[in-house]
């Protein structure tokens, strides 16, 4: 079975992002003033074959843990859905 | 005594670090490309500075997996001597042989200029050579150098006596002003707890050659040969 997984890695809510830091100064800046807490991170999507879902959540688990985030400063979610 | 400089596709600063410890401090010196699954019996491992894989995904986060990390991996860990420069040293956090992470800059801009920097301790195998009230003046150059670790790791990062570089002033002043990246406690470089395995943000290869008007460089790559013999 042939599955898509959508990841989201983001920074670490304890850590600055300065790039959320600077975006959401200029969303305020331009009129936005009510936005607050802006944070950027990366949002990664990959097909994956699997038996079955379960399998499929399994590897994307440990493909975030051992490439796709570093715990150190970063979190992961994800989803996967079966693709035909 | 034989050094061996690893060459990432993107690594930049692999010539100056091989004609620094060539041609400036005389020592054997080869290149080790990273498909390369043999440390060709070198003593000294040494990580350049530069662009690794384009610098996708983190700093580092690719190269940590390229064929000769493994090799570099168990050489580290049986006690071989690595040290990292700039992307070295965040390939070297990503492979786990040294603590902490380094993230974006707190500017968010890449910093290319020279800096001053002080031992935190002068009994390493880097920082032999230096004076603690002698600061060092080392050019830097990155994106990603703010280096953070968690209050734990630093704790016994602290007890261990693993902070080997601080960002300073001239004067050897810890102050907020003379820290570039936003790093925390103005650490510069780390070691690991067997002090085998050092990074750096600085590149003192960059600093050892008379011509260019900086030699304070030497004072970190001589330690290393010192500490060898």
């Amino acid at each position: 079975m042939k599955f898509i997984a959508e990841i989201d890695v983001m920074p670490l809510k304890a850590l600055l992002d300065p790039q959320g830091k600077a975006v959401n100064r200029s969303m305020n800046n331009i009129g936005f003033d009510t936005v607050e807490n802006v944070r950027i991170g990366k949002h990664i999507s990959f097909t994956i074959e699997a038996e079955n879902k379960e399998k499929a959540e399994k590897l994307v688990d440990k493909a975030c843990s051992k490439i796709l985030s570093n715990p150190i400063m970063e979190g992961y979610s994800f989803t996967i859905k079966k693709i035909d | 005594m034989k050094f061996g400089v690893i060459v990432f596709p993107g690594s930049n600063c692999d010539h100056d670090m091989i004609y620094s410890l060539g041609e400036i401090l005389r020592q054997e010196v080869v290149p080790l490309w990273h498909k390369e699954v043999d440390l060709k019996s070198c003593d000294i491992i040494a990580l350049p500075g530069g662009f690794s894989y384009g610098d996708y995904l983190r700093s580092g986060s690719i190269a940590r997996f390229s064929p000769i990390m493994d090799e570099v991996i168990n050489f580290a860990n049986k006690g071989g001597f690595v040290f990292g420069v700039c992307n070295g040293f965040q390939i070297l956090c990503e492979a786990g042989l040294l603590p902490g992470a380094l993230l974006h800059n707190v500017n968010q801009k890449f910093i290319c200029k020279n800096q001053y920097i002080k031992p935190e301790h002068t009994d390493t195998a880097m920082s032999l050579l230096a004076k603690s009230d002698e600061p060092l003046k080392i050019p830097i150059a990155h994106g990603e150098g703010r280096y953070f670790a968690t209050k734990e790791v630093l704790s016994e990062m602290i007890t261990n006596g693993q902070i080997v570089w601080r960002y300073c002033d001239a004067d050897g002043s810890l102050t907020e002003a003379s820290n570039p990246n936003g790093s925390i406690m103005n650490i510069a470089g780390v070691c690991n707890k067997n002090k085998n395995v050092f990074g750096m943000m600085p590149h003192p290869e960059r600093a050892t050659d008379p011509e260019l008007g900086n030699t304070d460089g030497k004072v970190i790559l001589e330690s290393i040969i010192k500490s060898f013999n």
